[in-house]
């Protein structure tokens, strides 16, 4: 089976390299690809250099522009598995076989990695709790089961959902629509226990004024797409 | 002939022939040209005879004539607004394929440049 890391980066120059190696160390099996959001700074350059492939677009799409290039490149490079990995040093390349278990055995078309699943994981800003717990909420209605952390960007996907990703991905906060989506495609999605670091560099894309915006931006989206076609 | 009439015949007639100029130097695009033909058409229309909007306004039950001109000139730039919203949405999907494609090509380039042999790096472009 052939597995693709997408990396999509965003001005990660300085954590880029600790990812990759990281890459290298704890996931050797699986191909690394970073994908260039139109960086300002030297990304796609050191990218390059540390010898994976890059994916660099012409201007900044935005994460899901970014991730779905990642998804064409694996679907037309006929990977059978693509995880998505953030570039800023978060994630924790030893648990990709957490995500991949389920991927690999055929129980799961969509894993995704949750910090609350395990006890004494990651604890977010109250602020930011807030809006994670209504998202669960709301999710775990629409999709039937618990879903506990509907943000996570680190997923693993097969072949069927790259397909799809390929040819269909939201764009502005893309986490939380694609469950959605997939669910109502009739997809199996599982979320995995993962332990995550506290980020390196930069900061979340997602601030604490904007956060009430992109709640409401996140539910209406989540609303239109149960009512579309 | 009043004072107005001569304004609105002027600012209308204007209005026409801008419209007619741009399509003529292929600025304005057919499909747009139409909608704006019609619409300048309309108001020039309008402005030749009072007694048009005064038909049309009696026979709605419009008490006041101006209202409706109002009514119809809110309601053309809202549908048009709005068409430009969805033209808008295609345009930048349409522009985020390109993006992807191109990044896509450019990736298959510089594979067949390092198959090729190390020319690679000299030949990565600088941003």
């Amino acid at each position: 089976m052939t597995i693709l890391i997408i990396v999509p980066a965003y001005n990660e120059e300085k954590s880029l390299p600790g990812v990759v190696q990281d890459l290298r160390k704890h996931a050797a099996y699986a191909d690394v690809l970073v994908v260039d959001d139109g960086s300002c700074d030297a990304t796609a350059r050191i990218a390059a250099e540390l010898g994976v492939t890059v994916l660099r677009l012409p201007f900044n799409l935005g994460i899901g522009g970014a991730m779905q290039a990642g998804y064409l490149y694996a679907d037309r490079q006929g990977y059978d598995i693509a995880v998505q990995f953030d570039g800023d040093g978060q994630h924790k390349a030893e648990e990709i076989e957490k995500l991949l278990q389920p991927i690999v055995s055929g129980s799961a078309d969509m894993a995704a990695g949750s910090r609350f699943l395990t006890p004494g994981g990651y604890q977010a800003p109250l602020s930011r709790k807030m809006g994670m717990l209504i998202f669960s909420f709301l999710l775990s209605r629409i999709l039937g089961t618990r879903v506990t952390d509907t943000t996570s960007g680190f997923r693993a996907a097969n072949r069927r959902v790259i397909e799809y990703f390929a040819r269909f991905y939201p764009e502005d906060y893309p986490e939380v629509e694609t469950l959605v989506l997939l669910h109502k495609k009739g997809d199996r999605i599982i979320e995995v226990p993962v332990m995550m670091r506290e980020r390196a560099e930069g900061r979340s894309s997602i601030t604490a004024t904007r956060s009430v915006y992109y709640m409401v931006k996140v539910i209406l989206a989540v609303l239109v797409d149960l009512f579309k076609k | 002939m009043d004072l107005l009439k001569i304004l609105a015949m002027f600012g209308s007639g204007s209005v026409f022939i801008i419209v007619i100029e741009l399509i003529r130097r292929g600025r304005l695009k057919e499909r747009y040209s139409l909608l704006w033909l019609c619409a300048s058409a309309l108001l020039l229309l309008l402005s030749l005879s009072r007694g048009v909007l005064e038909y049309l306004s009696h026979a709605l039950g419009v008490y006041y004539p101006p209202s409706l001109l109002f009514l119809l000139a809110f309601l053309f730039l809202l549908l048009i607004t709005l068409h430009f919203s969805v033209v808008l949405s295609g345009l930048s999907e349409k522009n985020k394929k390109l993006a992807q494609e191109l990044a896509l090509l450019r990736q298959e380039l510089q594979a067949a440049l390092n198959a090729q042999g190390g020319r690679a790096a000299e030949r990565r472009p600088e941003r």
